[in-house]
């Protein structure tokens, strides 16, 4: 079981998941740049928060047609687990990996906080280790985190359980449905906001993180037994 | 012979512009109460050879896959002919 992180041009996060995943998890992990092409021999693509490519034009729009970008979009297409945080997130978005969009936050501020996350799915392959009706506290720190979607994409992600983690508290940034973090319609793509690379040690303030890892490797277990 | 192309990319109407509000309320401070609306956009200037494949379908191939997003955005342009 090998985990891939995908390095872009301004990613900052990829040393945090890459701790949490290969020293908390203790689970086989590299760092793949943007200039690779292939993910011969990866289980699942995580996409790191941070500001790739200087968020130019809009966040993610450029590392979209980064040179490994083909390979993880064929990884998703294969079913296999792809999970975006934060600028990850976004760069799925841009891919069109992910339904919707996202826009700077409503108040036009940079939010920086820990706050309380729903946990609305737990039958996913992202969130299988949390308690049903689980309510979670992870790290944001975001400028652009406002989901936006037409009502019909908004219908079907209701309708086929996409929406994952809801805000619980106040919504930080104006997202529709206080939407923090949704999937594919076949549930192996996942992007949110919040970070749960940041909440996997008590001395960090949560350990939240620990059980969405957690799950990943339970479901790949199961694929692999 | 190469063409000069503007490209104005704006937020849909039904997209709320909080950036183009917090304008407008500076603008309000200005004193100029009559300005009622602002929204905030991106502009481009972009010189394209000519080729075989019409300027249209260029220009819009670039404003649909990278220049705008289609789910948050609209955009415009202008192509002038240059030599």
């Amino acid at each position: 079981m090998k985990f891939a992180v995908i390095t872009f041009p301004g990613s900052n996060c990829d040393h945090d998941i890459y701790y949490a995943v290969g020293t908390v998890m203790g689970a086989d992990v590299d760092f793949v740049s943007h200039h690779e092409t292939s993910l011969a021999g990866y289980d699942v693509v995580l996409l790191p928060g941070g500001f790739s490519y200087g968020d130019y034009l809009r966040c993610g729009a450029i590392a979209r047609f980064s040179n490994i970008m083909p390979a993880v979009i064929e990884f998703a297409k294969a079913g296999k687990p792809v999970f975006g945080t934060c600028n990850g997130f976004q760069i799925l978005l841009e891919a069109g990996l992910l339904p919707g969009a996202l826009k700077p936050n409503a108040q036009l501020k940079f939010v920086c906080d820990t706050i309380p996350l729903n946990v609305c799915q737990t039958e996913t392959m992202f969130t299988n280790a949390y308690e049903k009706d689980t309510c979670i506290q992870l790290p944001i720190a975001h400028g652009e985190g406002n989901y936006y979607c037409d009502e019909e994409t908004l219908a079907q992600l209701k309708e086929n359980k996409q929406i994952i983690f809801t805000y619980a508290g106040e919504n930080p940034n104006g997202s529709l449905e206080n939407i923090a973090g949704i999937t594919n319609e076949a549930g192996n793509v996942l992007g949110m906001m919040p970070h749960p690379e940041r909440a996997m040690e008590e001395l960090l303030g949560s350990t939240d993180g620990v059980k969405f890892f957690q799950s990943i490797i339970n479901h790949l277990r199961k694929v692999t037994v | 012979m190469m063409y000069a192309v503007e490209v104005f990319v704006t937020y849909k109407e039904s997209i709320l512009d909080p950036q183009g509000e917090a304008v407008r309320n500076a603008i309000h401070r200005l004193d100029f109460e009559q300005v009622k609306d602002v929204r905030i956009g991106k502009y481009f200037e972009i010189n394209i050879e000519k080729t075989e494949e019409p300027i249209e379908e260029v220009v819009e191939s670039l404003c649909k896959n990278l220049l705008a997003n289609p789910i948050l955005e609209t955009y415009r342009y202008n192509i002038k002919e240059v030599n």
